[in-house]
């Protein structure tokens, strides 16, 4: 088995070991490049339709560019397509930085989109690679009530035997391609001939490594204007993934506060 | 604008590098996350701007900069100073990719290292210089050898405290080696470094004149990705069966061996069979074929009841639906194990609820010390049996190591996993054993034979090429064991075959039978208080599987190693040149294949002296608890 097909059939079992376990699973879709990549690997594992919807919690900041996407890909990929809003900055932690607030508008609208639909398997496009606090999640990750983690108590996870047990109105969060690389998803983006919003390509020496909203998120220099220049940009450098990502930056901890309160 | 549906990759070289995962275990502060830090930094593997970020944030907190900050990403850790979850952390050398786990070292979170180590596929294993040896280095390595891992590098870590003297890492090193050689572990290298200045990480420094092994990358590259269990018996645990549209799929991963289209199934543990009609793919083109480690979906040829957790294989070589299980278990949870306790064993994708009905030798690894209680206490390793109220289908470990291990939970929460030893059909092992036939029990107790030899009854099933020096180095044993004052007993298989077993020849149900007997023999000595020592060559892993399951907790696979070369340039009986000569069919080595012990308890190469190896299997013994120290009283 190559790499790739080593990857994708493990999260293929993620896929199904989600569906047969739990009661209700919505998973949620940010248009990026992880969630397509997502979208089509639940595609393989469900043969060609996923059995369940997506979710897309919107904080209506996306780039215009985003919401064409997903109108267009969504009836291409016969998609059961959820769209929820996120409540105002003003319900957000006063005491976090501004895109941080910003961020955490998501983590709320996530909050009462779960409570509304009562999902209690939320699958999540997150990678251990992308950012350090990550890397400490379990494939699957209980959360309580309030949709907090809590990485001192996480429980073990190992042979492939996932925590699913909950507790009444709490849900469990499914990384299924917690242990992919950027590099890897833009392999297999190729490979697979998997479609993108055009803001990961270079245009005008700039282009976008990871998307969110248009007021906190910002392109990285680069002249890649193809994937195949993306993927070789990424063989060499040595910039993170989310430097173009406000909220990381802000203070030390801030992201960390964020994943603890709920955010993905 | 629209988005912009990719043309197929047009002639770029796609890059799909080797991975390989290592984790990182050893007592808490014996430097993993310096070590770590270090490895990123000699790779050149660390983000622009991290060091310096983490510099500054050290400065403003007024602390003078440890590459461990690297790894302390959360706010919790750097207030506690330990690492507290399994963090993973990507690297590359000129080989190949790694994924590092750091597992942490503190006995709180076991249930961490837990979770680290059993993803990895190699470890290092790190020693503090000037501390040696400590409990969670011995925890840990237990637990990899639990775990399944086989590939360990040992890193002996600030030897700048030590001011670089030989004689402390030469002590060190001979503990370890002793410590893993215990349960059949055996090092790739032991190295000694200082993480914290950079010697023998990446570069060989002046300072470690005397050491001509590896570095601790170059061990890295010397390790070798884990193969595929294509090559056993089939395993396909069913996850879901889907019924979107007209098709019925059966969804799994094949867990070992392969399928194709038009093989008849047999799903334990109903044993309802079937032929697959079709694999199915999306988005196409559906294989012929498929192998271990591929998520597949079938459709079969007639509507048999299959649900989650069956397990198809093929007809003769099946799983036992079984209704008891032996477990070795290690248990993370705060209250411990015991019998009575209701539990869900967890197997593949199958799940039944069982009860506790037993547990034995329960041992913390930490000191190897046997605890005569029957309870399981956290982070310790023990022996349970469990009746089943549903049948799981299940291999010994030994046969095959994804469908022989098991999670166990206690109130819906993982508490534990283990290695499968043994199952029966039957709510009872023992049960299952004598069937009709009521056996009567000896005059003499094993208590009493235990006392008098100063050992405990074992098979020692020495296995290998012939002319590997099974039968010498088990009469040197013989002579050894009997010298303390034991009762051992030598079955050789070449001797018995002029009588118990005569009637036999050597096709592959002939050797099975004839392994099948010389099984019962040595348990039946071992049940009695003798060391049964066996030499047998013994070469599928499915007829030394059956011995073992034959003997027990009693059983242990001595792998006796020496290469084919070796073994033929002996040739001690001449069989060797006749076999080249085609005067003997089916010869071990030659003609037929020697399949080698996936987890042996001890492997003793051959291919040097004697002495050593006997020496070996003697510390084994004393280690397990076999033979009794010379100056203490018996245990029981």
């Amino acid at each position: 088995m190559t790499r790739l097909d080593a990857l994708e059939a493990q999260s293929i079992f993620i896929f199904r070991e989600a569906f047969a376990q739990l009661r209700k699973v919505a998973m949620l879709w940010s248009l990026g490049k992880d969630s397509n990549v997502m979208i089509h690997l639940a595609r393989k594992a469900f043969f060609g339709k996923l059995p369940f919807p997506v979710m897309h919690v919107d904080t209506g900041r996306k780039f215009p560019e985003m919401y064409t996407f997903r109108d267009q890909y969504a009836k291409a990929w016969d998609l059961d397509l959820i769209v929820e809003d996120c409540p105002p900055i003003e319900s957000t932690d006063p005491t976090l930085p501004p895109a941080a607030r910003s961020a955490a508008r998501k983590t709320e609208g996530l909050r009462m989109a779960l409570a509304k639909h009562g999902f209690d398997g939320v699958v999540a496009g997150i990678r251990r690679d992308e950012e350090p606090t990550r890397a400490k999640e379990r494939f699957f990750s209980p959360r309580g009530t309030d949709g907090a983690w809590n990485v001192q108590e996480q429980p073990p996870e190992f042979w492939d035997q996932y925590n699913t047990a909950l507790t009444p109105g709490a849900h469990v969060r499914i990384h299924p391609i917690l242990h992919w690389t950027e590099m890897d998803i833009w392999t297999y983006t190729r490979r697979e001939s998997i479609p993108i919003i055009p803001l990961y390509l270079s245009k005008d020496g700039k282009r976008y490594r990871s998307l969110g909203d248009q007021d906190i998120t910002f392109p990285v220099p680069s002249d890649a204007a193809t994937v195949d220049e993306i993927i070789a940009e990424l063989a060499v450098t040595k910039t993170p993934e989310r430097s173009g990502r406000a909220m990381d930056h802000e203070s030390e901890d801030a992201f960390e506060r964020l994943r603890a309160a709920g955010y993905l | 604008m629209s988005a912009l549906p990719l043309a197929p990759a047009s002639g770029a070289t796609p890059i799909e590098r080797e991975l390989l995962r290592i984790v990182i275990v050893g007592h808490v502060d014996h430097g993993k996350s310096t070590l770590v830090g270090r490895l990123l930094h000699e790779t050149g593997s660390l983000p622009d701007g991290k060091l310096e970020m983490l510099k500054a944030v050290a400065a403003r907190r007024g602390m003078p900069f440890e590459w461990s900050f690297l790894l302390d990403a959360l706010q919790t850790e750097r207030d506690q100073g330990i690492t507290v979850d399994t963090s993973q952390i990507r690297f590359a050398t000129k080989a190949r990719d790694y994924v590092l786990i750091d597992a942490p070292g503190h006995v709180e979170f076991l249930r961490n290292m837990v979770t680290g180590a059993a993803q990895a596929d190699a470890a290092v294993l790190l020693v503090d210089a000037g501390e040696g040896v400590r409990e969670q280095t011995r925890r840990h390595a237990f637990l990899l050898h639990l775990l399944g891992l086989r590939q360990v590098a040992v890193v002996v870590n600030k030897m700048d405290r030590v001011g670089f003297d030989r004689a402390v890492f030469a002590a060190i090193e001979s503990d370890v080696k002793t410590y893993l050689g215990s349960f059949g572990l055996m090092p790739s290298a032991v190295i000694p470094v200082s993480a914290r200045d950079g010697d023998f990480i990446a570069e060989r420094t002046a300072r470690l004149p005397w050491y001509d092994g590896p570095t601790v990358i170059e061990a890295l590259d010397a390790f070798t990705a884990p193969p595929t269990l294509s090559a056993l018996p089939l395993r396909f645990p069913v996850q879901a069966v889907y019924k979107f549209d007209e098709r019925r799929i059966i969804a799994g991963r094949i867990e070992s061996g392969r399928l194709a289209a038009g093989d008849e199934l047999v799903f334990e543990p109903s044993g309802a069979s079937a032929r697959i009609r079709s694999i199915e793919a999306w988005p196409g083109p559906a294989p012929r074929t498929a192998e271990a480690g591929q998520s597949v979906g079938i459709t079969l040829d007639k509507e048999i009841f299959v649900t989650r957790g069956d397990v198809a294989a093929h007809g003769d070589q099946r799983p036992r639906a079984a209704k008891s299980l032996q477990a070795r278990v290690f248990w993370l949870d705060q209250t411990e194990l015991k019998p009575g306790d209701p539990v869900v064993v967890r197997l593949a994708t199958a799940a039944a609820p069982g009860v506790v009905s037993a547990v034995a030798s329960a041992v913390d690894p930490a000191n190897l010390t046997t605890e005569s209680q029957a309870t399981l206490g956290r982070n310790h390793v023990g022996e349970v049996e469990i009746r089943l109220r549903r049948p799981l289908p299940v291999d010994p470990y030994h046969f095959n190591p994804l469908t022989g291990r098991i999670v166990v939970e206690r109130d819906r929460r993982i508490c534990g996993g283990g290695i499968v030893l043994h199952s029966a059909r039957e709510a009872s092992i023992t049960e299952e054993k004598r069937g009709p036939v009521v056996a009567v029990d000896s005059a003499v107790t094993l208590a009493e034979r235990v006392a008098r030899h100063r050992h405990r009854g074992a098979v020692l099933w020495l296995t290998g090429l012939p002319g590997a020096g099974k039968s010498t180095l088990a009469r040197a044993l013989e002579r050894r064991v009997f010298d303390f004052g034991g009762a051992p007993v030598f079955l050789d298989g070449d001797t018995l075959r002029t009588g118990l077993n005569s009637d036999l020849g050597f096709t592959a149900d002939e050797r099975s039978e004839n392994i099948r007997r010389v099984a019962n023999v040595a348990a039946f000595l071992a049940q009695n208080g003798h060391v049964a020592i066996v030499a047998l060559v013994s070469p599928t892993r499915a007829d030394r599987a059956r011995a073992r399951e034959v003997g027990g907790t009693l059983f242990h696979e001595v792998f006796v190693r020496a290469s084919l070369e070796v073994c033929e340039g002996r040739d001690p009986k001449g069989h060797y040149a006749r076999a080249r000569r085609g005067e003997i069919a089916n010869f071990t080595g030659i003609s037929a294949p020697y399949e080698e012990p996936v987890e042996p308890e001890v492997v003793v190469d051959t291919t040097g002296d004697l002495t050593a190896s006997i020496a070996a299997l003697e510390v084994y013994l004393r280690e397990a608890g076999i033979l009794f120290p010379l100056e203490v009283d018996s245990p029981i």
